[in-house]
């Protein structure tokens, strides 16, 4: 009877192509949107993720902030930052300490300078960091040649150096062994430095950034001294920094209430007493979290748009039957008068609707998917609805048809089947 | 006409009112008292206005009289509820109408099923029986043809093969040749007379034409909702 049903529903629907297509374009539309932003939203989440996963997901970020005053107001007048102020030393040796269950470890990290490197006709430009070991790591550099640096060297803030194979290819021919153990030479106020090359690590045009107009061969590549180094060179007596970054072991404590509990420690020990800063933390995974809330909500707010134009369509999809069925009404007093029952007109008519719904819901599905591909595409990500979500969606149409089908058919049901045979 | 004969329509003092209450209120029919017999062919005949296709409507079970009794076949369908009539119009009557009421874009064949569909007949068996009734009506070359692909000839007789496929104890043809030329009409009207007598089938057949109600075993005339005469047609047999 059911399959019966299907049958007659698509031999009614097909004998009105255009109108057909017409009542399905609601649903289609309304479907296809929300399939659409469903994708969308997911490519937008992705793509965050992978940003802020470059980022690392377990950095906490440390910065000063300006304390608010006993009244819990924020002064115009704040003072100027003092060396004071700033994050030193003892300070990060002690947060090391006192968090070495969750802390891997501070990024130290400063620019020295850039400048280009000659040696006859050849040269390579480059951009000089002084580096500790954490962020090293960071920085996830594929050592082709020599090695990296290592503990002794950040220590003894040893005269070494590691440079891409970038420059090794403008200066050496691209020959790495030839590099080693040869030196580079800097200038830094009116004071001559060398340092030995000891590693050459895989350049990669991403993680180098990108210059407009410049030639490929002139676009500077990172090379990397010991911290220590470049503190030295650079004859600093500053030891504080004014933000840090502090990288979270991935373990019980989330890096977001880690960020809390540094950032209450740091006040209480350090920052108690003094009278215009303090230390505010937070984490990338709170940013993340926030960003993909965010994400979340904007998502919704457009499905609700979707969901409206499915309502739209789908009311035209029940103004659509009454127009069948007063057309049909001598059909539906013959079928009365052969024995169908009120019960069966009702079901014949609310599987027709229900056919044009799943009908439209599938192309709308279709098409959304497509739609949200080709979006997230653009956007430079990848992002597919939840299979969950397709499949409520579908379902969704099976209620729509059942929904708005159901008053017309009950109204099908219940025509008067002498009236019904008698009508022109 | 023989007593011994199965009754199959016994109705007895059917009253007809609509506007029950109202100022408007109107007697179509006055107490009428109908009996057919099994294998009988009758006739009703009467002018527009005279109550023939109300008392039609009541002997097709589409309408319940305001008073009186009627046993079809043996049920009392007075006290039958809105799906009980629907079951015993599916198996109990077959209707002709005059202007054949095929379902539009299905084939001839779809439509002689479709009362096996709501008496829940199997599929397999629903297009045997179908097509051997197709046959029956000589229409059996032409069962995948649409109504509009057929004459009007042709539909009515697609439209008898429908009405006889659940073996009903009686057929209800209003007007079938209605809609016809007289040469179709003959035609159908043979069928009718060829069924009747082949194959026993009982029918009542509602017209205004006293000719064509004259062939039949048994005429009723109807005039102002009274049954004003009842007389042996030509085609009488005692």
């Amino acid at each position: 009877m059911f399959l019966e049903n299907v049958r007659l529903a698509i031999t009614a629907l097909k004998s009105n192509k255009v109108r057909t297509f017409l009542t399905m374009l609601g649903i289609i539309i309304g479907l296809a949107s929300v399939i659409a932003i469903m994708s969308v939203g997911s490519a937008m989440n992705n793509k965050i993720k992978s940003e802020v996963g470059e980022m690392g997901a377990n950095n906490i970020s440390v910065y000063l902030t300006q304390k608010a005053n006993d009244e819990g107001e924020y002064d115009d007048d704040v003072r100027d930052m003092k060396e004071k102020d700033y994050f030193n030393n003892d300070m990060m040796i002690a947060l090391e300490k006192n968090f070495s269950n969750d802390v891997s470890g501070i990024v130290l990290s400063q620019e020295v300078g850039s400048t280009k490197i000659t040696d006859k006709k050849k040269y390579a430009n480059i951009n000089m960091y002084g580096v500790n070991v954490t962020a090293m790591n960071q920085k996830k550099l594929k050592v082709v040649a020599g090695r990296n640096l290592e503990k002794s060297d950040y220590s003894s803030g040893a005269n070494v150096i590691i440079v891409s194979d970038k420059y090794v290819k403008n200066l050496f021919d691209g020959n790495n062994e030839a590099a080693l153990g040869k030196s580079v030479e800097i200038e830094l106020n009116d004071n001559y430095f060398s340092f030995s090359i000891v590693g050459v690590y895989e350049y990669s045009a991403s993680a180098g950034g990108f210059s407009a107009g410049v030639s490929e061969k002139d676009i500077p590549t990172d090379c990397y001294i010991p911290f220590k180094a470049s503190k030295r060179i650079l004859r600093s007596s500053k030891d504080g920094l004014q933000e840090m970054t502090i990288i979270a072991k991935t373990g019980d404590v989330a890096p977001d209430v880690l960020a809390t509990n540094i950032q209450n420690w740091l006040n209480e020990n350090y920052y108690k007493t003094n009278d215009a800063y303090e230390a505010y933390c937070y984490s990338m995974k709170a940013e993340l979290d926030q960003m993909n809330k965010m994400v979340g909500s904007i998502t919704l707010a457009i499905m609700g748009i979707g969901a409206i134009s499915l309502l739209v369509g789908g009311i035209g999809v029940m103004n659509i039957m009454i127009v069948t069925i007063s057309e049909r009404t001598r059909e539906i007093g013959t079928r009365k008068a052969l024995g169908a029952t009120n019960g069966y007109i009702r079901m014949q008519f609310i599987t027709e609707a229900v056919v044009v719904c799943v009908m439209g819901g599938v192309i709308g599905v279709i098409l959304g998917l497509i739609l949200g591909a080709v979006i997230s595409n653009i956007m430079g990500s990848v992002g597919a609805p939840s299979p969950l979500g397709v499949l409520a969606c579908l379902m969704f149409s099976v209620l729509f048809g059942v929904f708005f089908g159901y008053y017309p058919a009950n109204k099908a049901a219940k025509l008067n089947p002498i009236e019904a045979l008698r009508y022109e | 006409m023989t007593s011994n004969k199965k009754v199959i329509i016994d109705a007895k003092g059917i009253v007809k009112r609509f506007n029950i209450g109202k100022p408007n209120e109107l007697e179509i029919l006055h107490g009428i008292d109908l009996k057919v017999y099994e294998g009988e062919f009758v006739s009703i005949v009467g002018t527009s206005g005279s109550g023939k296709s109300t008392l039609m409507n009541i002997i097709g079970l589409l309408d319940k009289p305001t008073e009186g009794s009627y046993v079809l076949d043996g049920i009392d369908v007075i006290k039958a509820r809105d799906s009980e009539l629907s079951h015993i119009r599916n198996q109990q009557i077959g209707f002709v109408f005059q202007t054949y009421n095929l379902i539009a874009r299905t084939s001839a064949l779809k439509n002689v099923e479709l009362p096996m569909l709501y008496g829940g007949v199997k599929a397999d068996e629903r297009k045997v029986r179908a097509e051997e009734l197709l046959e029956l009506v000589d229409m059996g070359a032409r069962k995948d043809h649409t109504p509009d692909e057929l004459s009007g000839g042709q539909k009515q007789r697609v439209a008898i093969a429908r009405s006889l496929v659940n073996r009903p104890s009686i057929i209800l043809a209003d007007e079938p040749t209605g809609a016809l030329d007289s040469k179709t009409g003959r035609l159908i009207m043979d069928l009718f007379h060829k069924l009747n007598e082949e194959q026993g089938i009982t029918i009542v057949f509602i017209t205004h034409s006293r000719e064509l109600a004259e062939e039949t075993e048994r005429v009723l005339t109807l005039k102002d909702g009274c049954i004003i005469d009842e007389r042996r047609g030509l085609r009488y047999v005692s």
